[in-house]
């Protein structure tokens, strides 16, 4: 609400400002550039889903655009819910964290007792059947961002920076759904906790002394996780194939090898989308979902790839400059954790197709297949909007 | 909003780590999709495209009539992929089952055959490509075919098709010298070629004309995907038909040599082998061998039991030609040899040589056959009637004319010489695979095989030449050994006036009945023996059916249309019955033919392997019915 406006309420007058004026007024609400890059890349990705699973479905007599019509049903929902979430007030929203959060937990706990569905090794669906299924670790991230922040965020008067007590809080928040999600076990969506909760509490602005102590303590977890030999024997095959590619080209490395010739064969132009022969020819497992960025390297080449990343930058610049910009802490906080979540999902996805990260099975951020996480993408936009929003409110 | 001094710090740090994370990834990209761009993309080529061989069509081979011996046609054949069967869960045992119990073969059979030949895997395996779909059974009814195609589902990596394959109208017949096929190993088909099957001739004709029969394999490159499974097609180059072989064979006379041969050594000995061939030109005209096969045995897959009977000694080995690839001492047949030399050296054609029951040479009497004592004779009648003693005289008298025991600087040897010039010893050069020399042993081979005796005495005793080697070489025994074809050509060169020809079954490549390449017989040598003393031989020889050692096989034969000339041998063999020979030429004034018939431990000559040339004589010139 604008200054002037408020000034002449008080005034007692009656005016109001023309009609051209209001529309404006709302359209400046939103972050329309962070709007253009997420519903962009959630385009580019239908594109290259369908690219993707048409060759295969026509082989198998299947209808060619399955995954194309439950990947764009699954973008609707997820814009319906990203806009909802973006004209909501944050601190209504934060009535709803404690019941968000709990049903979060409840979700993880209800995947790993029978009622959950294993798929690729990892016990981590709940399947509702006539082809519904979800993934509550999706979900988590946003309880997650919503959970933590409230300690981190939310300071007490006199305080200007959040205590030991706060800090224990949040990471006794962050590390429950984090433990249940690694039992199941999915180390990427753990990682991706991780990542969230570090960013969080970085911009907090918490002691520089205890940032470096839960650093140490970081490493002596990774440490002890590898001595007491809970890596599990697959991952240790992932990270020794990160460093030697052809030590084991059919297995391990098929994924990663695979992966680099799919994207190392688009050279500058890329084959032209639907043309790309790795991709038709299948050659990538599971390039739909976590190696999709191989179908935009191969049929798009340096140029659409790069552009990929280049609108997910601006994306993320977007998200960082909320952050910068919130007047509450809470909504910093809540801002610079998604842009965690995101960013780090984006650089372990990609860097992984390109051969400089390990295979670690998380989704590229509104490009890969999967509903769980399309919708989860959008709504974390919608959950920036909602801080970009309190901005204009001008909040307490 | 000076408290947030802290945060904004921050978040100064989280800008530039976001900002350093996706540049990362964008460096990254750029190194992969431009630095290296070009070495994906062949890689991608390599995993995405594959190229099929269209197998051309291989020529056929005619005989001299132009009738197939070999031809092409299509069958149903089922086939195995052996790629598919391994990627099954318990390795495809139970889809092998299930296909045996259709095709209405055994599990073992089949997991044989479609098991990869390497060096520890005995055959029957498969030597091509484990890319290649593996026929294991050939000739299915179409019904089964259909069964099998349509239950699809329990028989994954089975497929079924037309093949091409040859078929071979004329059964049995020259199956030895036609040859056969086999998939080519892989490492003769170029690593690329990962599907098609490249049949290649193992054997015989086929092997020898591989590069005119053969064909030019056309390409096809497909793309194909992860599965393997053949998307859309990029390029293809047809492939060009082989050239049909026209051989010398007739296939009539092929049949009629065959059957005889077989009907003899049913009767008597292990294995036999005939020869028929023009005497003026030196082209095969039959090469029979016994015991023989089927070679549709090797189309659809061998089984363990088919394979044992061909490869194994116990089933009489039928794939060898005998008529070149085997060694058999020629006996008396010998004798046209021992003559020429021993005229060729001074001995009269007119004189009269004494034909005693035995003759002593060094501390042993050698004995005629039977120890009959002939009286005097010359020349003609010693080959008219087999007289082994007027040799010994001869082999003797010219051994120590060489010196004997201490023989001189450089020795006249004139049997050997005679022996080479008439082509022993050495191979015919004919057109088929696995030819032997055979032996004309002397001094020098005798020396060389008595290296690494185990004493200097038994060194000595064994190199030397004494004169019973010369009298046993003198009647075509001890170490001589000669191959069918060689006695056959040299009983040519006696009948056409002393030229000595390197045979050959084929005699030109056509396409499309037009003429490729024609391939004559070449002339190798000739004999050093005079028109009048082969004159004179071919005259004795006319009396071997008539008054000779032959009488009693061709008695009734009607001399007057056909006047057959030859001589018989039997060879002894130690530990095993005799070798039974008869060469022979007619008709004995103008020579058209030569008919060398042996039967391996048949008996004597006149009793076994002349009556198998008179009937091979008559059923060419048709004169009597086949007993």
């Amino acid at each position: 609400m604008s200054a002037a406006r408020a000034a002449y309420r008080e005034r007692g007058g009656t005016w109001r400002r023309p009609f051209a004026l209001r529309v404006v007024d709302r359209l400046k609400r939103p972050d329309w550039v962070l709007y253009g890059c997420a519903a962009a890349l959630t385009l580019t990705g239908l594109l290259l889903i369908w690219s993707a699973t048409r060759p295969g479905l026509i082989q198998q007599g299947g209808d060619p655009s399955w995954f194309l019509r439950r990947q764009g049903i699954a973008a609707g929902i997820g814009v319906a819910l990203m806009v909802l979430i973006a004209r909501s007030d944050l601190r209504i929203l934060r009535a709803y964290v404690p019941m968000l959060y709990v049903v979060a937990l409840l979700g993880l706990a209800v995947v790993l007792s029978p009622l959950g569905s294993t798929v690729n090794g990892s016990k981590s669906w709940i399947v509702l059947g006539g082809g519904v299924q979800f993934q509550p670790s999706e979900f988590a991230k946003l309880a997650l961002v919503l959970g933590v922040a409230v300690p981190l965020g939310e300071l007490r008067d006199g305080e200007r920076r959040p205590g030991v007590g706060a800090l224990l809080l949040a990471l006794v928040l962050a590390a429950l759904p984090a433990l249940l999600i690694l039992a199941e076990p999915d180390l990427g969506t753990a990682l991706v906790f991780v990542a969230m909760t570090a960013g969080m509490v970085l911009v907090s602005g918490v002691r520089k002394v205890w940032l470096g102590a839960l650093a140490a303590a970081g490493v002596g977890v990774a440490a002890l996780a590898w001595f007491l030999g809970l890596i599990r024997p697959y991952q240790l095959q992932r990270l020794l194939v990160l460093a030697d590619p052809d030590a084991d080209p059919l297995g391990a490395g098929y994924n990663a090898a695979q992966a680099k010739i799919a994207i190392g064969s688009g050279g500058f132009s890329g084959q032209g989308l639907f043309r790309g022969g790795q991709t038709a020819g299948e050659f990538v497992p599971e390039q739909h979902s976590d190696f999709i960025f191989t179908v935009a390297g191969e049929e798009l080449g340096f140029v659409g790839a790069g552009a990929i990343l280049v609108v997910m930058l601006a994306l993320l610049w977007r998200g960082l400059r909320i952050a910068a910009r919130s007047v509450t802490p809470y909504g910093t906080v809540i801002a610079a954790g998604t842009v965690c979540w995101l960013a780090f999902q984006t650089f372990v996805n990609v860097g992984m197709t390109l051969g400089i990260m390990p295979i670690i099975g998380v989704p590229l951020p509104f490009l890969s297949y999967g509903g769980s996480a399309t919708i989860s993408g959008l709504v974390a936009v919608g959950l920036l909007q909602a801080v970009h929003r309190q901005v204009g409110r001008g909040m307490p | 909003m000076n408290r947030r001094g802290a945060p904004r710090a921050r978040l100064a740090v989280l800008h530039v780590v976001v900002v350093a994370l996706l540049l990362t990834l964008l460096g990254r990209l750029w190194q992969v999709q431009i630095m290296s761009g070009a070495a994906y993309e062949e890689a991608a080529v390599e995993t995405r495209v594959r190229q099929i061989a269209l197998p051309a069509l291989r020529g056929q081979i005619l005989d001299r009539e132009g009738r197939p011996l070999v031809a092409n046609r299509s069958l149903p054949v089922v086939s195995v992929d052996h790629m598919a069967l391994r990627d099954q869960p318990d390795g495809g045992r139970a889809v092998l089952t299930r296909l045996a119990g259709v095709l209405g073969q055994s599990y073992a059979d089949l997991a044989a055959k479609t098991r990869l030949c390497t060096r520890e895997v005995p055959r029957p395996c498969w030597p091509g490509s484990p890319y290649e779909p593996i026929p294991v059974t050939a000739d299915v009814d179409v019904r089964t075919a259909f069964q099998i195609m349509e239950r699809a589902r329990e028989f994954p990596g089975v497929s079924t098709g037309l093949q091409p394959i040859r078929s071979y109208p004329y059964g049995t017949a020259a199956a030895q010298v036609l040859g056969y096929l086999q998939p080519a190993p892989r490492e003769e088909a170029a690593p690329k070629d990962a599907t098609g099957v490249t049949m290649v001739g193992r054997a015989g004709l086929e092997a020898v004309y591989e590069r005119d029969l053969a064909g030019t394999p056309g390409r096809r490159l497909v793309a194909v995907d992860s599965a393997g499974r053949v998307g859309r097609q990029l390029r293809q180059t047809d492939p060009v038909p082989g050239n049909d072989l026209v051989t010398s064979i007739d296939a009539d006379v092929q049949q009629l040599a065959e059957q005889a041969l077989g009907r003899a050594t049913r009767r008597a000995g292990d294995g036999g082998a005939a020869v028929v061939m023009e005497a003026r030109t030196g082209r095969v005209v039959a090469l029979a061998g016994a015991p023989t096969y089927d070679p549709n045995v090797w189309t659809g897959g061998i089984t363990t039991a088919e394979y044992e009977r061909l490869f194994g000694a116990e089933g009489g080995r039928p794939l060898l030609a005998r008529a070149v690839a085997g060694e058999w001492a020629p006996g008396s047949t010998w004798k046209v040899v021992s003559a020429s030399a021993a005229i060729n050296a001074g001995y009269s054609t007119t004189a009269w040589y004494d034909c005693p029951g035995s003759y002593r040479v060094g501390a042993r009497d050698f004995r005629n056959y039977r120890g009959l004592d002939l009286g005097p004779m010359d020349i003609r009648k010693a080959l008219v009637v087999s007289c082994d003693t007027i040799f010994y005289r001869f082999a003797e008298e010219l051994w120590r004319r060489d010196g004997g025991l201490s023989p001189v600087a450089r020795p006249a040897d004139v049997m050997q010489r005679t022996a080479r010039a008439f082509g022993f010893g050495e191979p015919t050069g004919i057109d088929l695979p696995g030819e032997a020399a055979g032996r004309v042993p002397g001094r020098a081979w005798k020396k060389a095989r008595a290296e690494g005796a185990a004493t200097e005495a038994e060194r000595r005793e064994a190199a030397t030449w004494w004169p019973g080697d010369a009298a046993n070489f003198s009647i075509g025994q001890g170490d001589v050994l000669v191959t069918p074809v060689q006695l056959a050509r040299a009983y040519a060169a006696i009948a056409n006036g002393g030229t000595l020809f390197s045979p050959r079954v084929a005699q030109r490549v056509q396409r499309d009945g037009e003429v490729v390449r024609e391939i004559e017989p070449q002339v190798v040598g000739r004999l050093p023996v005079s028109a009048q003393v082969l004159a004179y031989i071919r005259s004795a020889l006319a009396d071997v059916t008539r008054v000779g050692t032959a009488e009693e096989a061709f008695k009734g034969f009607p001399r007057a249309k056909l006047a057959v000339a030859g001589k018989t041998g039997t060879a002894e063999v130690a530990g095993r019955r005799d070798t039974s020979w008869f060469a022979s030429f007619a008709p004995a004034a103008s020579p058209e033919y030569v008919v060398v018939v042996m039967v391996s431990q048949g008996g004597k000559g006149g009793d076994v392997a002349a009556p198998v040339a008179r009937e091979i004589w008559a059923g060419m010139y048709g004169l009597e019915d086949p007993r």
